[in-house]
């Protein structure tokens, strides 16, 4: 991997917020929709919040992702996005959480008052 | 069109505009020169020569005589090109990554990873046995090799287990994402055959526009 990070590190993005696992944050996804209008198809953009705990961050020069996670109308949700996408158009940490795993996998079978993460002192 | 002499550096990936991720696989174009002409009335075929690398520190007798009837200097191997008899090359001429295009199709050969005395799975993706349900010693194996009495004997052509890989291969229509003029370097959507460092033929795609 290393030895081929020259070809991409055009496409590594400077401006990501430093973040790790327990962190609750707040990215903006830009998202394409596809009208059709009497003049044909239409391409719209337009941003889209999703915020939740991140559960795992997986570091790998370009190919480096995050998990988030999220209970939408109490149904978990977790979302995968590449670190380095152009879709992100912002990630804004919105919480310190405190915990002693890398991956927090084991939120998954908890719920309500047991899912909480302590807060950390930055 | 000729053809370029690569080294395969290793997969990435690159995000499109789009934000779609793309595969790619690395090629750092050797320095390829034409080293002869292969004419249809002289060798019945019409294709470049071209010499890649830097020459090992021993280049034998009769390669030196092979370099210097051209008037070239010795490099480190050959490959030949099959174009058609009007192609105009020059000897000596260098070629680069300037001579395609990005999103043009490409083919790429290369000698694949050897994997040695492979099983049946492994080689020709047969579905192998049971891992349970009293299934003994026969987890990987191939199953029938036909029938009895009659015929009496294998099929020439079973599929059986034997050495796999270590062979040359093609891909076809790989599309190339970027050029990087300045490293001579390309970017191929897709996986090419061979090990990291391995040596690589490029060439432009025979079929597909």
């Amino acid at each position: 991997m290393r030895a081929l990070d020259d070809v991409t590190s055009d496409q590594i993005r400077g401006d990501i917020p430093s973040f790790r696992e327990g962190d609750t944050v707040r990215v903006n996804v830009r998202v394409v929709d596809f009208k059709e209008t009497k003049k044909g198809v239409e391409r719209r953009e337009r941003l889209q919040a999703y915020e939740g705990v991140v559960i795992a961050r997986h570091n790998k020069g370009i190919s480096s992702s995050f998990t988030v996670r999220k209970i939408s109308n109490g149904v978990g949700v977790e979302r995968v996005f590449p670190l380095h996408s152009p879709m992100l158009e912002s990630i804004a940490v919105t919480r310190n959480g405190r915990v002693r795993r890398a991956k927090l996998y084991y939120l998954r079978d908890l719920r309500g008052k047991a899912a909480r993460i302590r807060e950390r002192r930055v | 069109m000729s053809g370029l002499i690569a080294r395969k550096a290793g997969m990435t990936q690159i995000f499109a505009e789009d934000g779609t991720v793309v595969p790619v696989t690395v090629l750092n174009i050797e320095v390829c020169k034409v080293i002869s002409k292969r004419t249809a009335e002289r060798d019945g075929y019409d294709a470049v020569q071209v010499g890649f690398g830097k020459a090992k520190r021993s280049v034998t007798r009769a390669m030196q005589g092979h370099y210097s009837k051209q008037g070239q200097e010795p490099m480190l191997g050959l490959r030949e090109f099959r174009m058609g008899g009007d192609a105009s090359f020059e000897l000596g001429q260098a070629l680069d990554s300037s001579m395609f295009a990005v999103g043009q199709k490409i083919d790429v050969s290369a000698t694949s990873k050897g994997r040695g005395f492979a099983g049946v799975m492994k080689r020709y993706d047969f579905g192998g046995g049971r891992a349970t349900h009293g299934a003994e010693k026969t987890h990987r194996q191939m199953g029938s090799t036909g029938q009895c009495q009659w015929p009496g004997r294998v099929f020439p052509g079973k599929k059986m287990p034997g050495h796999y890989g270590a062979e040359r291969k093609t891909v076809q229509n790989l599309e190339i994402v970027r050029i990087d003029s300045e490293q001579n370097r390309i970017l191929v959507r897709g996986a090419v055959p061979g090990a990291k460092n391995g040596i690589v033929e490029v060439r432009p795609a025979v079929k597909g526009a």
